[in-house]
Order: C-alpha cells, then sequence, then structure tokens
C-alpha cells in the first residue's frame, strides 16, 4: 500500500520563470512591461531630438497669443483679438452643435425607418431596406460632399429671388428663403429683453437662459403635478384629470415670459446681392448636419428594427390578453422592453456621429478640427500640441459619453434571481 | 347479392381554380399592399411619388450623351437633344475624360496592368480563404505568396527585395532547425536573431549582388503617383488584411488573466476608439516622421496604412472579443480538461468558434474600413474623392454633380454590397443547428 508523500521540496531554479505556469505569467508581464517603457521612452527620445532638430519645442503658450483669423460661425463672442483657445472653444461649439442636431434627426428619421421597415406593407419595407442599403453602402464623406455641391450648385441664388419676374421665391408664407449661400429662417427677437452682458469672456444669451429656466421650472411642477396624481390613484384607484393642469403650467408662463420680453420674429430680407436679417444657417452646416442625420439614421434605422423584433410575441399577446389597448400594450409593454436593447448601440451611434463632425473640415463647417486643427495649426505650426489636444477634446467626449450609458446600462439591467 | 351502385366517378376530378381573392396576383396585392385603408392610402402616395422620382431619373438617363469634353459642351449637345427646353439630361462626359483618372490616379500609363493584375490575382488569393471548401487545398501557397507580390507589382523595384524578404522565413524555418540540440528558448531567441539579421543586414546585399548579375524588376512607382480606386483599394486591402491577425492578438490581451497585458491592451483599444480617423491621419501626416528616430523617412501612404490598421485592429479587437464573450464557458474547460496549452486551445477550439460567431461584424468592420479610406483626402491624398474636389474646381467641368458622385458611389456600393452579400453566405454555411 502505497501511502501519499508530499513531493520533494526542490530549490527554486532559474528556468521555473519560463516553464512553470505559477511563474510564467509574471515573467511574461514584466517582459511585455519592460517593452512597453523602452517603446514609450524612445518614443519620447525620439520625439524631443527631432523636435529640437527643428528648432521647437514643447510649448502649449501658443495657446494664449491672437489667433486673428476669422471663424464663420461662432456661438459665443469671437473676434480679431480673440486668441487660439477662444477658437478652438468656438470650434468645440460648434462640432457640438451639430452633433447635437445630428443626433436629433437622425434618431427621428432612424425610428421612422426601423419602424416602416417593419411594417405589412411590402412596398414600404422594401423602399425602407432600400434606404438602408443606399447609406450603408456608401462613404459619408461622400454623402456630405454630395449634398454639399448639391446645395451650391442646384439652389437659387439669392439674386433670382430679385425683380418682378424672380424665378425663385420664399417660402413658408415668405417666412424662408432657401439659397445656394444658406437657409435664412426667421430670427427669435426681444423688444424689450434683458440686458446682454457686456463682459464678452461669458456672453450668455440671458433671454434664453430666462427662458430656460422658466420652461424647466415648469416642467418640474407638471412632473409633480403628475406624482401626485400617481399617489392618488394608487390611494384611491381613480385617477384624477390633469392634462389641463399640466398644459396650462408648461405653456402660460412661458407666453407671458414671451410678451414680456416682446418677442417677435425678425424675417430674412432681401437686401442687394444678399439675404439679411433672420437666422442663417451656412451650406456647410445644413450639408454636414442632414449628410451625417441621414448616414447614421440608417444604422439607427437596423438597430431599433432589431430591437422590436428582439421582444418575443408571447410580450404582446400576454398583454392583450390583460386587456390593454394596443397604444399602452406599445407604451408599456414593448417599448420598455425593446428600449433595453436599443438604447446602447443607438448611443455608440451618437457617438460615431460626434466623431464624424470632424468631417466638416471637408466642407468648411468650423468645428475644431478645423479651428484647432486646422487653422491655428498652420499658422502656429505646432502640430504635436495641437493634435494631442485634439485627441484630448475627443477622448473626453468619448469617455463621457461611455460614462452616461454605463450608468444607463447600470439602471435597466435587468435584476436576474 | 351484388349491391347496387347508382353511380361511381371513374376518374378523378381536377382541382377547382382558387377563389379571387386567393388568386396568385390579386391575393398577394391583398395581403401586401392593400390590406386596410390606411395601408392602401400609403401605397397608393409611395407608388405616386416613386413614380415621379422615377420618371425623372429615366427622363434624365434616357437624354443622356457621352460625349462632350466639358460640362458647357455637353449643356449645348443635351439642348439639341432635348425634346423640351426644361429637360436635363446626364453628361457622362465626365467618366469618359476623368474615369482613369478616378480609377488609377497619377499611376503611370504604361504601367497600368500592374494595378490590374494586383487586384485581379487577390481573386485567386482571397478564393482558399473565403471559399475554403470549393478551392483545391494547394492554392492557399498562392495565398502566401501574395501578400509580396502585391507591393511588387503596385511600386515596382527589384525583384529581388520581396525574395529576399520571403527567403528571410526559410532562414527562420532552418535556423530553427539547426539549433535542435539546444534549450527551446534559446533556440526562438537565436532564430528570430538570424531571421532579423537577415532582413535588416543580408537583404540589402542579396539585392545588390542580384541585381548586378541579373537585374529583374519593374519600373519603380512613386506613391504619390498613386490615386483613385487604386488608392482605395490598397489602403483597405492592405488594412483589412493587417488588421484581422492584429485584431485577434488585441482581443485575446484583452481577455487575458495578465492583468498589464489587459490593460495595456485596453488602453489602445480604447484611446484609438475613441478619437476620430481623421486625427489619426493627422498624426500620420503630421506626427510619425516625429515620433521615429530622426532620419527615418517613410512615405505618405506608408504612413496612412500604418494610421488606419491602428485604427482597424481596436474595432476588429472589440468584435472578436464579443465573439470570445458569447462562447460558452464549457468550451473553454473542455479545451483545458484535454489538457491543451493555451494557443493550442486558442487555434483548435475557441478562435474557430468565436470567428464564427463575429463574422458579421468583421464584416461590417471591413466595409466600413473601405469607406473610411475615402477619409484620406482629407489630408491630400487623391483618392476618387480627393479627385472630385480637383475635377469640379476645374474650369471643364465646373458644376457637375450628380454623374461624379453618382458613379462612385455605384463604385464603392459595388464593393461594399458583395462583401455583405459574402458574409450572409458565410453565416448561412457556418450556421448548425444544435
Amino acid at each position: 500500500m502505497t501511502t501519499p508523500v508530499a513531493p520533494p521540496r526542490r530549490r527554486f531554479r532559474l528556468s521555473q520563470l519560463i516553464y512553470d505556469t505559477r511563474y510564467r505569467s509574471y515573467t511574461i508581464q514584466v517582459f511585455a512591461l519592460l517593452m512597453f517603457l523602452v517603446f514609450v521612452l524612445s518614443l519620447v527620445n525620439n520625439t524631443l531630438q527631432n523636435l529640437a532638430n527643428a528648432g521647437k519645442d514643447l510649448d502649449f503658450d501658443f495657446l494664449f497669443s491672437t489667433a486673428g483669423y476669422e471663424i464663420n460661425q461662432k456661438l459665443i463672442y469671437y473676434g480679431a483679438d480673440s486668441t487660439h483657445l477662444r477658437a478652438a472653444i468656438v470650434g468645440l461649439l460648434n462640432t457640438l452643435l451639430v452633433a447635437f442636431l445630428g443626433c436629433i434627426l437622425a434618431t427621428i428619421i432612424g425610428t421612422l425607418v426601423g419602424v416602416l421597415r417593419l411594417s405589412k406593407n411590402w412596398l414600404i419595407s422594401k423602399l425602407m431596406g432600400l434606404y438602408v442599403e443606399m447609406f450603408r453602402n456608401v462613404p459619408v464623406l461622400l454623402w456630405i460632399l454630395l449634398i454639399m455641391a448639391v446645395l451650391t450648385e442646384l439652389l437659387p441664388s439669392p439674386r433670382e429671388f430679385r425683380g418682378e419676374d424672380a424665378t425663385a421665391s420664399m417660402i413658408l408664407n415668405d417666412t424662408t428663403a432657401i439659397t445656394n449661400r444658406g437657409v435664412y429662417v426667421p430670427m427669435p427677437q426681444f423688444s424689450r429683453g434683458v440686458d446682454q452682458a457686456v463682459d464678452h469672456s461669458l456672453d450668455l444669451n440671458l433671454n434664453a437662459v430666462l427662458i430656460l429656466f422658466v420652461l424647466a421650472a415648469s416642467i418640474y411642477i407638471s412632473h409633480q403635478i403628475k406624482l401626485r396624481a400617481d399617489r392618488i390613484q394608487r390611494k384611491t384607484g381613480l385617477r384624477p384629470t390633469i392634462w389641463y393642469w399640466q398644459f396650462g403650467i408648461i405653456v402660460l408662463p412661458l407666453l407671458i415670459l414671451l410678451y414680456a420680453l416682446g418677442f417677435h420674429l425678425g424675417y430674412p430680407e432681401l437686401k442687394g446681392f444678399n439675404f439679411d436679417g433672420g437666422l442663417r444657417f451656412r451650406n456647410s452646416m445644413v450639408a454636414l448636419w442632414l449628410a451625417l442625420s441621414l448616414y447614421t439614421a440608417a444604422f439607427i434605422g437596423e438597430i431599433v428594427r432589431g430591437g422590436i423584433m428582439a421582444i418575443s410575441k408571447g410580450q404582446s399577446e400576454a398583454a392583450e390578453a390583460l386587456g390593454l389597448r394596443p397604444a399602452r400594450i406599445m407604451r408599456l409593454v414593448i417599448l420598455p422592453q425593446a428600449m433595453r436593447v436599443i438604447i446602447p448601440p443607438v448611443i455608440s451611434q451618437y457617438l460615431s456621429l460626434t466623431k464624424n463632425t470632424s468631417l466638416a473640415i471637408a466642407v468648411g463647417y468650423m468645428d475644431i478640427t478645423g479651428t484647432l486643427g486646422g487653422i491655428t495649426m498652420n499658422q502656429t505650426g505646432r502640430e504635436l500640441e495641437s493634435v494631442l489636444l485634439l485627441m484630448l477634446v475627443y477622448t473626453i467626449i468619448s469617455l463621457l459619453v461611455s460614462a452616461g450609458m454605463n450608468l444607463y446600462n447600470a439602471r435597466v439591467a435587468l435584476v436576474e434571481r | 347479392m351484388t349491391k347496387q351502385v347508382a353511380y361511381v366517378r371513374k376518374e378523378i376530378l381536377g382541382p377547382k381554380p382558387p377563389p379571387n381573392a386567393q388568386d396568385r396576383l390579386i391575393g398577394w396585392l391583398r395581403e401586401n399592399l392593400f390590406y386596410s385603408i390606411p395601408s392602401s392610402i400609403s401605397t397608393l402616395l409611395t407608388v405616386v411619388v416613386l413614380g415621379w422620382l422615377l420618371l425623372g431619373l429615366f427622363n434624365w438617363l434616357s437624354v443622356s450623351t457621352w460625349a462632350a469634353e466639358s460640362l458647357n459642351d455637353c449643356r449645348s449637345i443635351i439642348a439639341e437633344l432635348n425634346r423640351g427646353p426644361d429637360e436635363s439630361g446626364a453628361c457622362w462626359g465626365v467618366i469618359r475624360d476623368r474615369g482613369i483618372q478616378l480609377t488609377f490616379g497619377f499611376y503611370p500609363s504604361e504601367g497600368y496592368w500592374r494595378p490590374i493584375l494586383a487586384f485581379t490575382l487577390l481573386l485567386p488569393a482571397l478564393a482558399p480563404i473565403l471559399f475554403a471548401d470549393k478551392t483545391p487545398r494547394r492554392m492557399i501557397l498562392f495565398s502566401a505568396l501574395y501578400p509580396f507580390l502585391m507591393p511588387w507589382l503596385l511600386w515596382g523595384g527589384t525583384i529581388w527585395v520581396p525574395l529576399g524578404v520571403m527567403a528571410g522565413f526559410a532562414v527562420l524555418y532552418y535556423s530553427f532547425r539547426f539549433t535542435a540540440s539546444l534549450n527551446n528558448l534559446v533556440r526562438y531567441a537565436i532564430s528570430l536573431a538570424v531571421t532579423l539579421a537577415w532582413w535588416m543586414f543580408g537583404v540589402p546585399v542579396f539585392d545588390s549582388v542580384l541585381s548586378a548579375l541579373a537585374p529583374i524588376g519593374l519600373a519603380p512607382v512613386e506613391s504619390r503617383m498613386f490615386g483613385g480606386f487604386m488608392l482605395s483599394l490598397t489602403i483597405g486591402v492592405v488594412a483589412i488584411g493587417a488588421s484581422l491577425p492584429l485584431g485577434i492578438l488585441l482581443a485575446l490581451g484583452r481577455q487575458s488573466d495578465l492583468i498589464l497585458i489587459k490593460a495595456l491592451c485596453v488602453g489602445f483599444i480604447e484611446f484609438i476608439r475613441g478619437v476620430p480617423l481623421i486625427t489619426l491621419l493627422f498624426v500620420a501626416s503630421t506626427l510619425l516622421n516625429i515620433f521615429l528616430p530622426p532620419g527615418t523617412e517613410f512615405d505618405i501612404i506608408m504612413r496612412v496604412m500604418i494610421m488606419v490598421t491602428l485604427f482597424a485592429s481596436a474595432y476588429m479587437a472589440e468584435v472578436i472579443r464579443g465573439g470570445l464573450a458569447a462562447l460558452p464557458r464549457g468550451q473553454y474547460e473542455a479545451a483545458d480538461a484535454l489538457g491543451l496549452d493555451y494557443w493550442k486551445a486558442q487555434r483548435m477550439i475557441i478562435m474557430p468558434q468565436a470567428l464564427k460567431i463575429s463574422i458579421p461584424g468583421i464584416v461590417s468592420i471591413f466595409i466600413a474600413m473601405f469607406k473610411d479610406t475615402t477619409l484620406v483626402s482629407v489630408i491630400g491624398l487623391l483618392d476618387p474623392l480627393g479627385l472630385t474636389t480637383a475635377i469640379r474646381a476645374n474650369q471643364e467641368w465646373a458644376g457637375i454633380v450628380w454623374e461624379l458622385y453618382g458613379f462612385i458611389a455605384l463604385m464603392f456600393v459595388v464593393v461594399t454590397y458583395s462583401m455583405s452579400r459574402y458574409s450572409m453566405y458565410l453565416e448561412r454555411k457556418l450556421y448548425h443547428e444544435h
């Protein structure tokens, strides 16, 4: 009979670092770390040496010198004496603006396409399939350039709006002009508005801030009313009718405020060779916005379709068996479950839309790639610093978005038993 | 007593025609287009709008000319052809005039056969990979040869450089065989060192000696001559081919138990995925030479290929990680139970299944990469879209829109659509009912 004996304790040998799985992982990791350090050090060393050879240094002071170039679309004050840093911020705001507008339009079109592609109507579902294939299989840059070309080449010039025998005319009751120089729409104006902030470093439009504040407050109150109605319903089983309260609370204060501020619309007018007054959307922005939205909508459409198809038929049948009506089945049973599937990939589509706004440089829209990575970089010759900052900004945006997405995922994750 | 039967049918009746509602055409129409009042209305509206669009397209296409030399020329030809003053027609003259440029860029015209041959040979090189069950196994040798053949055909130069690089693999094999008596680790180190030494010092000597003896080669072509679809295909093929192995390694690194390696891979992947491709192309065009040792000069297309490959590999890694995560835990445990080591388990058990699961994702990255090659026009390379800017800035064709962009879009659709079809075919083929 054999008895188990402890294996003889052997002295640690160097070869165990490679052949013994207990130690091998440390060897590999230390080796990888060394290689990585060597790589980084040689990179830094090369960079410093090359910069020294070119007579440059790593210096971010250029951000605080006067930029002196013109930016054609600015949401905040930017003048002849503004710095490169301010130019970069103006560009960043332009990026965020077109990304925000693009996400909204892409969501609307994408949802429509996704739902219609599931339609029983053969013609419509095939048509939506064609839309998806058409936009998914062609580079987004081509769509941007194509829409830009269509806008500048095929739309009427302001000149054609003039005279008795004008070949083009304004639309929507003479309030909106679509020209090859941009789209002019009525601009909200305030005759008794709050004075603008004098300090240009933080010029917020106080009127807009006031309106947003009042709107937020009324939405909050209206939400409280809904919560109260929920409580009453839970207690008594009867739900008080509240829709007119909610409606009034949201609309009335806003109307009063707008009246107090002297709200009116400034219409675009043809003056000389161009339209004046009103709000002008440049072609570069419209092209970028439309192309990115239509392109991303094709992907969102597929995600929405997948999300709805992922909900098993039993769910809607069970809801029907409970006696819910179709609209409520959609709102209370299908959508909450489909959203769980739809939202994470849609958010990564938003992120890729935001990153694609960097294509603005191809049509001359001054986003952050156009200011910081374009004119500033060429003017100051600070390629390394500019590109690093540019990457940093995009990385921060994408980290913020993925943090938001993780929060959402954690909130809606199925609680499994 | 025989039973009297009043009537017995002797022959079988033929089937009756189906009722009207289930007639092939009418039934289908009722089922799919006119099943309710709203559906009928939307069908009719769609038909009207679609008909109007198609009619316009047909009119535009029917009055088209290939003959013109410039846009004004074309307009006058079409005005003659036209039945009415308002109707416009397609000016395909721009494609006839600039089609060669859109395809080859500024590649020397006597060498057009080289890119044509290179991309035609791509098909037999891919066949053993794409249709493994329908091609002879021997053909995989040609696929292995292709990565050396393609650069030689495109960039030219002496044939001895690619042959010398290929010989490096023979050097690797034989130096590994000759050191069989030594410790495994020492063997790896020695044979790798010998091979690297061959590539760095042996190949130039090999090239200069043999070029002096037998100067076989093609006329060298500089990268800045590359353009048009040829450029897109070159960048696309290289990035796609190189990003798959790199992506697999990154995905394995991200799934690894080794914390340091995992951290490095995660950092790399998340950084690349967080920035737009354009910023990486800026790195390629302005910064890569700053990062490299002083004195090294890379040509711009090579730099772009490196950055696009890195970009694609990060996305590839995420798709493959999805495949790895979707694999049931039991597969890993079964591989361990069989006593396979890490790389054998990956090669024989894990990867074949994980890659199969990730096929749709991999192909959609291929498609996205091929589309993203158009971004190189932003840093001044002359891919088809970069050329359109030049064509439209030229006086002859200023103002041309649909014909030019339509042609380019069509070329992209042909490539990307066939890729997505192939992915569907592969998914069907690899699908097992469990």
